[in-house]
């Protein structure tokens, strides 16, 4: 973890309440893909958690959907300093993903598979991407998998583009070695009974502090009491605990 | 420069500045960005009897200046936080640190406080009589003076170190309370802990915290302890430790002029994990700049 203040380069929008803002700033704090920063915004007590969807060695690339005050206060910024909290979380583990992978993210669970495939085809693994979205407009980001070089599916809940229906019904249409996922709580649970292979989820609460001190977030798991801030975000399937 | 050093039962502590007990863990997680043996000491997670998972999430809501958490006392239990937390602790921290204490019976108490006053880094037993009295009709302990003074006896009959009792704002007469604890053979008296506090979200038209209600701190509550410490200090012969929405080394200053003898630092952790050591590393010029040669001499300059 590390504290330090990373300057806004760009902020934009990239569907009617998705804005992507890349800073600039020490990003030697983050260690994985899937990891998350912590943003202070004047004004606000508590500081947003919001997960990393790209980085290198002097840039931080997140994408947020405006959901209350302080992501609404940041889609208006258009220059100026933010101090951040960097390096938050486990994030995701490389080492299990067997040869073909398949990373599935739903809405702005999109974000953090974006580093993963980056990652993961560095390594030479195959990378098949779904992207699951409620409608036609809510679609972020497909080029950008496909530019990478992942084979990408979309969904629509409402069928106006790609495959009707949720990521699960992509699934069945992609052979793959392990999952990695990220997106609302309904569509991981979709996905834990649907997937056949082991596979990796993250998961979002409301956080006090960030970085594991204050207990605000924690969840029961078959493994224990973790917390999401700083045993999680990301947890394996196998220790996964639904509790409703 | 000015002399930061206070005594607090007994102990010297090199600072007033104490990080309140559930925003600092069991320091480790602090330790990974600064030496934390620069700060007086720390209240570390309170600690029960028996282990607890504590309320289901959300836990946190934020307000304005501040934040209401319903966490409920997630712990290990007083055994693991011996065998396995204390040791990890003393990696990192090498004075003598402030042990904070829940219970739900008179017994629990009484019971974690044992153990804990053997353990060679115990300092300071905290003892937090907000907890619900189970056995006393669920009321807390810390609402009523005899049941703070009945806390207050037993562990001091199983204990040997200073045991300061941590008073809950939301009472009627918080002085009466801390007088029945001081009575009772309190070494010092903490305050205050959070208020009660309540969000209601508009989208679900129900509360933000799953457990409804919670404790509210930050700076909005600031004001609040000031009036608290004051009144309490004043009424006392015993050491009175002053928190609630301290963020900064004026703070600390105005909480030790209300009495406070040495003052806990809470929310403001979660927001800037450096706070504590910036409020240290603040106050030789804040005492610069008041004129104040020795901390020491200013608690409770406030008539």
């Amino acid at each position: 973890m590390k504290q330090s203040i990373f300057k806004i380069l760009s902020n934009s929008a990239l569907t009617d309440n998705v804005y992507k803002m890349v800073l600039g700033g020490d990003t030697s704090a983050i260690t994985a893909s899937g990891q998350f920063v912590n943003i202070q915004l004047d004004g606000l007590f508590l500081r947003r958690p919001i997960s990393v969807c790209d980085y290198d060695e002097s840039t931080l690339t997140i994408i947020y959907k405006v959901v209350g005050k302080g992501t609404e206060a940041m889609s208006k910024m258009t220059s100026g300093e933010l101090d951040i909290l960097t390096g938050l979380g486990n994030g995701y583990d490389l080492s299990v993903s067997g040869d073909h992978p398949v990373l599935v993210g739903g809405g702005v669970g999109v974000p953090p598979m974006y580093n993963l495939a980056k990652k993961l085809l560095a390594q030479g693994k195959k990378v098949a991407v779904i992207l699951g979205f409620n409608t036609k407009s809510e679609i972020f980001y497909e080029e950008e998998f496909k530019n990478l070089g992942c084979d990408v599916l979309v969904t629509t809940v409402d069928g106006s583009y790609g495959i009707k229906g949720f990521v699960t019904d992509a699934l069945k249409e992609v052979s793959y070695s392990y999952f990695y996922s990220c997106g609302p709580e309904p569509m991981l649970k979709a996905l834990y009974k649907a997937t056949a292979t082991s596979g990796q989820m993250s998961f979002e609460e409301r956080m006090g502090c960030g970085f594991g001190a204050c207990m605000g977030c924690s969840c029961k798991t078959l493994t224990g009491y973790k917390r999401i801030c700083k045993d999680g975000p990301v947890m394996r399937k196998e220790e996964i605990l639904w509790e409703n | 420069m000015g002399k930061l050093s206070v005594n607090l039962c007994g102990i010297e502590l090199d600072n007033p500045v104490i990080p309140a007990s559930g925003t600092f863990g069991y320091g480790y997680e602090y330790a990974e960005l600064y030496d934390i043996n620069e700060l007086g000491t720390f209240s570390f997670k309170g600690t029960t009897k028996d282990a607890r998972f504590g309320n289901p999430t959300p836990r946190i809501a934020e307000c304005s200046s501040g934040m209401i958490n319903a966490v409920g006392l997630q712990n290990p239990g007083v055994e693991k936080v011996i065998s396995e937390e204390l040791p990890k602790l003393k990696k990192c921290f090498h004075k003598p640190v402030m042990a904070n204490v829940s219970g739900f019976s008179v017994e629990d108490y009484a019971y974690t406080c044992e153990k804990l006053d053997k353990e060679e880094q115990v300092g300071w037993l905290e003892v937090n009589v907000s907890c619900p009295n189970v056995h006393g009709g669920g009321m807390s302990f810390g609402t009523q003076p005899e049941a703070a003074a009945e806390v207050t006896r037993a562990v001091k009959a199983v204990t040997t170190k200073p045991v300061i009792i941590k008073l809950s704002p939301n009472v009627t007469d918080i002085v009466s309370i801390a007088k029945a604890c001081e009575d009772a053979g309190a070494d010092g008296i903490s305050l205050i802990n959070t208020m009660l506090g309540m969000r209601i979200s508009l989208n679900t038209r129900k509360p933000v915290i799953a457990n409804k209600m919670g404790g509210f701190s930050g700076p909005a509550i600031f004001p609040v302890a000031v009036r608290m410490v004051y009144q309490v200090a004043h009424a006392v012969n015993i050491p009175v430790v002053g928190m609630g929405g301290v963020s900064s080394a004026e703070d600390v200053v105005e909480m030790m002029l209300a009495g406070a003898t040495a003052v806990e630092v809470g929310a403001a952790n979660l927001v800037n994990p450096y706070i504590c050591r910036d409020i240290v590393r603040d106050l030789p010029g804040v005492m610069e700049k008041y004129k104040i040669s020795s901390l020491e001499e200013i608690i409770g300059g406030v008539k």
